[in-house]
């Protein structure tokens, strides 16, 4: 599929970047902060996603499987250790170990676009249908009941590391996960500016060239996978403790076709654009939520049929390359305009 | 004895349900390489238009088999000229444009029918099997399953209409220079292929019962079928149903029925790691 032209990796907008940790940190004066929290969630999640498909071509239809992955393992892990700093960190290794055993499989073995489509969405729809039919006691993982149907209500939430009595809800969370969400993005943008970045566009761009110079694609494309599934199970474990509760439809295939729509709405190739399209995508749904006139997933369908055909490379590439165009076009008036004006002062000498 | 029939018949069953709900996509994958993911959708509008009909007073079978594969059938039509036919070429775009249209349909129908569950009662009352109570119902799918892969054979096997089908399948640009315009071929290709699942969601819909959301559950089991089964309609259909029917069924009988999807799923995997090109291009590669 052809995503951006732009081959490069894009440089880091120091002064962009400023003012967006300028706008997380003053915006909860201005706006709810239990919404803006949950918004900053989805960013986090579709960044994850947005990594590997923009700039490794890779896309995994079952995104949700390490977002659901995340969520239960620090649900069930905060219940048996009480305190949040290891369940934090098993909800980002969980998910990884999962990612690396089933990227490597995938990717070792060559199998195509269309196939990883097939095998990503089966392994989110075999824990959706196993972690459905775990209610009961017989289901349980030291003191936490799995719930089936019902997910796992009430596990203690993340806490200021080391004192399981200091615990961070409301405004202290959303600074946490603004916090995530910057550090992440600043993560993403190192990996690409290394060379593990510069060996993934090129994967992207011609994975036969690629490992003629000598690089192993499978090798790059499971780390980057690997690395993708630690932070949507870092979204995730942040979703548990701001939704306090877990249930199954966090592995649901909705949750992943709603991932894909934030990221693609957003931008391929851009670290941006996922983040702005779940921002402005999910306050789409959450007002959607209030009324029962129009069906949420009606107009998301809709909108990413939509751009599917008519911006197939999403709002914010289709933005920069506007903005180059008319930059260009402005350069190009203004030397002709100085031309003109050095000619008219020329033949004024004259 | 009688539990050794029971489990067969659970068995056939299976394999005819995988046979039926895959056959659409089957034939849409098969011949145009296009993955649909409104299949699930697809059969889901199949059912609500079998139950709208038989509340309107039409006669259930002919709702089933009638109405329902033309209503889908036009449903596809549109979709194709409206969606499928600028993405030809880019698989994954397909499938997303695809999903986005399978979410939009859930959302059409949940408006239309709202989100509780419809059901109708199978016309075909149950019968015993010694201390066992069957549904007579399910001889019927695999009645309809059977005539619809025999049907599927002959057409592609022996008639005209199977022999363009086949030839654009395997390149069309020849059948484009031999005067056969693949645009219309894939149009009713698809036509063909959403009328098929219309078809399988008619006759499942007194079995099932009916939710807006109910076509997530098809469209994994008939993707997989499918996919595994590889590019071969019929052959590749019918192989991996019986593959994935028996295991579905028999570790569902030795343990539970979630167990019984999870192992076909994981079998799903398994296999697709080992043969991508799928079942039949693997062993049988000159079948249809």
């Amino acid at each position: 599929m052809s995503i951006s032209s732009n081959f490069g990796t894009g440089r880091t907008n120091w002064l962009g970047f400023a003012l967006a940790t300028l706008g997380l940190l003053v915006a909860p004066a201005v706006f709810d902060v239990n919404t803006m929290t949950v918004l900053l969630i989805w960013s986090l999640f579709a960044l994850s996603l947005g990594l590997m498909w923009g700039y490794a071509g890779i896309l995994s239809f079952g995104h949700a499987a390490y977002f659901g992955l995340g969520a239960y393992t620090f649900a069930v892990a905060s219940m048996n250790i009480g305190e949040s700093t290891v369940p934090l960190l098993l909800a980002m290794l969980i998910p990884a170990l999962l990612a690396a055993v089933i990227g490597a499989m995938m990717f070792y073995g060559r199998i195509s676009d269309v196939y990883m489509g097939v095998i990503t969405l089966v392994v989110t729809l075999i824990m959706f249908k196993f972690i459905n039919s775990t209610a009961g006691d017989a289901y349980r993982i030291g003191d936490a009941r799995l719930g089936g149907f019902n997910g796992i209500p009430a596990f203690p939430v993340l806490n200021v590391p080391g004192d399981p009595e200091l615990q961070i809800y409301g405004i202290g969370l959303y600074y946490v996960v603004a916090a995530a969400l910057l550090l992440c993005y600043l993560l993403c943008r190192w990996v690409l500016a290394s060379w593990f970045g510069r060996v993934l566009i090129g994967i992207r761009e011609n994975e036969a060239r690629v490992e003629l110079l000598g690089y192993s694609a499978p090798l790059y494309k499971t780390a980057v996978f690997t690395l993708c599934a630690a932070m949507a199970g870092l979204a995730g474990c942040l979703f548990a403790s701001w939704a306090e509760i877990v249930t199954p439809g966090l592995f649901s295939l909705g949750q992943s076709a709603e991932v894909i729509i934030f990221t693609i709405v957003g931008g391929l190739g851009t670290l941006v654009g996922p983040i702005l399209g779940a921002i402005g995508l999910g306050m789409l749904k959450l007002l959607l939520g209030e009324q029962t006139l129009i069906d949420n997933s009606l107009l998301l369908g809709a909108i990413l049929v939509l751009v599917v055909l008519l911006l197939p490379s999403g709002i914010v590439p289709t933005f920069l390359r506007w903005r180059q165009r008319r930059g260009a076009m402005l350069a190009a008036r203004s030397k002709a305009g100085s031309a003109r004006r050095r000619r008219r002062s020329q033949g004024e000498g004259a | 004895m009688d539990y050794f029939a029971v489990v067969l018949l659970e068995i056939l069953y299976m394999i005819a349900f995988l046979a039926l709900t895959s056959a659409g996509l089957a034939v849409v994958f098969g011949m145009m390489r296009v993955i649909n993911l409104a299949h699930g959708e697809f059969v889901m509008v199949g059912g609500y238009t079998t139950i709208a009909c038989y509340r309107a007073g039409i006669d259930l079978w002919f709702a089933m088999l009638v109405v329902a594969p033309l209503v889908v059938g036009v449903l596809g039509l549109i979709i194709e000229r409206l969606v499928i036919r600028h993405l030809y070429g880019r698989m994954i775009d397909t499938m997303l444009a695809t999903w986005g249209l399978s979410l939009l349909i859930v959302g059409l129908v949940t408006l239309i029918f709202g989100n509780s569950a419809v059901s109708v009662q199978a016309p075909i009352s149950s019968y015993e099997i010694g201390q066992y109570q069957m549904g007579g119902y399910n001889l019927f799918i695999i009645a309809v399953a059977a005539l619809l892969m025999i049907v599927l054979w002959l057409v592609m096997r022996f008639t005209r209409l199977g022999l363009v089908a086949r030839g654009a399948m395997q390149n069309r640009d020849v059948a484009a220079s031999l005067g056969y315009n693949p645009g219309r071929i894939y149009m009713w290709t698809f036509t063909v292929g959403a009328a098929l699942s219309g078809l399988a969601g008619g006759v499942l819909a007194p079995l099932t019962g009916l939710l807006p959301s109910v076509g997530s559950s098809y469209i994994a089991k008939a993707f997989i079928t499918v996919i595994t089964g590889g590019a071969a309609i019929i052959t590749g259909t019918l192989s991996s149903s019986l593959l994935f029917g028996t295991v579905n069924q028999i570790v569902s009988f030795a343990s539970m029925p979630v167990v019984g999807e999870i192992a076909m799923l994981t079998l799903a995997i398994i296999l697709l790691r080992l043969m991508p090109q799928g079942i039949t291009g693997r062993f049988f590669k000159n079948s249809a």
